[in-house]
């Protein structure tokens, strides 16, 4: 188990105090006018050596995105957008970073603003986070006060603002060039990549789109040393995580672990075990609704981190572990995803739009058992008609929990196909 | 959008209002104002008492001089702008996957007998709306309710139905979990973080 000395976000549970001097005492913003002047070529070489990889669910290495930003700035200034609108059924560690370690972010927002030479850094938090978000400023107000933000900020000759942004209910933001489009003022409708937000990003400028924990874990690890970091998990899976253990377990929980724990080990060391018992459990959701559910005998020995969940067939996602166990109706669960999907589709891209419907009716029918055996492979093809034909990921994370099921749980769908056809003869 | 319901003709910021306003425009580049729309869109929904009507979004859209248009797909593309009246209290329950499994039905049946009213109903006495919401980002304290801005946790037709009485009788019940635990912690202590620091 990951020891308390090496863990990042030591506030986690709102314990202390959240503001300036509570976070000055857990060990923010010590230092980090050394940190800024040891160069920002030194930044993102010491972010990419440790290994890093984005915590919003898409695992891209952090510092080689920030090296994608152009090396000199032109007319167009150049921005950091921080996305804190974490709406990805499971997920829900950000908003303790917001409340409980804000200051964290906002010394994050400095360092990574200043390794892409923005002067302006936007934190994109979801609307419903109110409170949240009047933490989040409330720090961002105290760091201004004490010349840590602003002009010169921390004594390094930089400027630097940071400016929370809140949305207003609408999960298809969570991808950053709707996060984009929203922050510009416009519905939150993905644009067409290529170009990417390194070349033009908001209001057509050079923008860096990072996930809140990959940017408030950075000045710990630019303090403690690339080689810290590297330490905990395995080789392409580094660093400590933030992991979010919901549903069916004794005592729901957030918590900060090593990266590629196993996940029975983190379920039962922090989460009080499964309910009923390890043999109790059905499937998990590994990742956040997304992801495809794994079943028990996978959930035995499989480890928590990218690599190994996509060998599997699903993936760590944003870390958030949903369990479920015998008394689950799974077919019922992955359509209440389906409803979801459906609901959030911003209806740009004709495959997901309409198919997020197609799919949730048919689950719809999967649920009552009100089909003939042959939907299911039917379903099967409307997902795949879905996936990899539309501008964002939002059709393909429709897609995949049902691919999941039907991977995973087919003989349960046509038990209740089955039973319902003979409760009719 | 309707025209059919009874709204207000005109509207306008209140001073408290216009000073908000001015610092949310403050924080956009030169020229880039139609970045505050949704922030004015809010401020206005706010000073309404909870819903916008189309007076106040033609309002702000001459405020930053947009069309109007452009206002009106932002208010319908987001869910948290309601575009009808709402009660003086919003009681939104999720009710997806995570707040599924640890009983939101029933957090929702008993909600709905506290109050009277089903889903997307207001009570005649305009006090309380009654809506199912989408994953409100609070997964390991589930089931969740936010009334108004305020997460009510860890809820069960108990305390639920204990939150609302306690509104109704015009007091200010205590937000977050509701069976005694330390936020997002384990239920009986956390299990890392115990020392002092």
């Amino acid at each position: 188990m990951l020891a308390d000395k090496d863990r990042i976000f030591t506030n986690l549970y709102g314990q202390h105090d959240f503001g300036l001097k509570g976070a000055k005492s857990r060990g923010d913003w010590d230092g980090t006018k050394d940190i800024l002047a040891k160069g920002r070529e030194w930044i993102i070489n010491e972010v990419k050596t440790s290994g890093l990889r984005g915590r919003g669910g898409a695992g891209f290495s952090t510092g080689v995105k920030w090296s994608f930003m152009p090396k000199e700035v032109g007319a167009r200034p150049h921005f950091l957008v921080v996305n804190a609108d974490e709406g990805e059924p499971g997920t829900c560690k950000d908003r303790e970073i917001l409340r409980h370690d804000p200051h964290k972010l906002v010394e994050g927002c400095l360092i990574a603003g200043f390794a892409v030479q923005a002067h302006a850094a936007y934190i994109y938090v979801r609307g419903e986070f109110f409170r949240e978000a009047e933490h989040l400023q409330a720090a961002i107000d105290q760091a201004r006060e004490a010349g840590l933000i602003g002009k010169n900020a921390c004594g390094s000759g930089w400027d630097f603002e940071v400016y929370v942004h809140r949305g207003m209910g609408a999960y298809v933001c969570g991808e950053e060039s709707a996060l984009i489009e929203s922050l510009e003022g416009k519905k939150g409708q993905p644009r067409l990549k290529p170009p990417f937000p390194a070349g033009v990003g908001l209001y057509g400028c050079p923008t860096t789109v990072n996930n809140v924990e990959s940017i408030a874990v950075v000045a710990t690890i630019l303090r403690r040393g690339a080689t810290w970091f590297s330490s905990f998990g395995r080789p392409n899976n580094t660093g400590t995580k933030l992991f979010c253990i919901s549903g069916h377990v004794n005592k729901p929980c957030n918590v900060e672990e090593s990266m590629s724990i196993p996940l029975r080990e983190l379920i039962e060391k922090h989460a009080g075990g499964v309910r009923g018992g390890w043999d109790n459990l059905l499937g998990i959701i590994p990742g956040g609704s997304s992801v495809p559910v794994l079943t028990k005998d996978v959930c035995d020995n499989v480890l928590m981190d990218f690599d190994a969940l996509r060998e599997v067939r699903s993936g760590l996602g944003t870390a958030a572990v949903i369990v479920m166990d015998k008394s689950t109706d799974i077919v019922k669960a992955i359509a209440r995803l389906s409803y979801f999907y459906k609901h959030e589709s911003c209806g740009q891209c004709t495959p997901c739009r309409e198919g997020t419907g197609w799919m949730w009716r048919m689950m719809e029918r999967m649920v009552s058992g009100e089909a003939e055996i042959e939907e299911i492979d039917m379903l099967d093809e409307v997902t795949r008609q879905v996936e990899g034909h539309t501008i964002c990921a939002l059709g393909d994370a429709a897609a995949w929990p049902i691919q999941g099921l039907i991977r995973n749980f087919r003989p349960e769908m046509e038990r209740r196909i089955l039973a319902r056809r003979q409760a009719r003869l | 959008m309707s025209l059919h319901r009874e709204e207000p003709k005109s509207f306008s910021f209140d001073a408290e209002t216009l000073v908000k306003a001015k610092q949310v425009i403050a924080k956009y580049p030169e020229g880039r104002s139609r970045s505050a729309v949704m922030p004015l869109l809010d401020l206005a929904q706010r000073q309404i008492g909870g819903w916008l009507p189309r007076a106040a979004m033609d309002y702000v859209a001459e405020y930053l001089g947009l069309d109007p248009i452009k206002v009106y797909e932002v208010a319908h593309f987001y869910t948290m702008y309601n575009t009808k009246p709402v009660g003086r209290h919003h009681v939104q329950v999720c009710t997806n996957l995570p707040c599924w499994l640890r009983g939101s039905d029933h957090v929702v049946s008993a909600c709905k007998k506290t109050l009277g009213i089903g889903i997307g109903e207001t009570t005649p006495d305009g006090q309380f709306t009654l809506s199912e919401v989408e994953c409100a980002g609070a997964c390991v304290n589930a089931p969740v309710a936010a009334i108004n801005d305020d997460y009510f946790e860890d809820l069960d037709e108990e305390s639920v139905t204990r939150v609302l009485e306690a509104i109704k009788r015009g007091e200010a019940p205590k937000p977050g979990p509701q069976n005694g635990r330390m936020n997002s912690a384990p239920l009986g202590g956390p299990t890392t973080l115990k020392g002092e620091g």
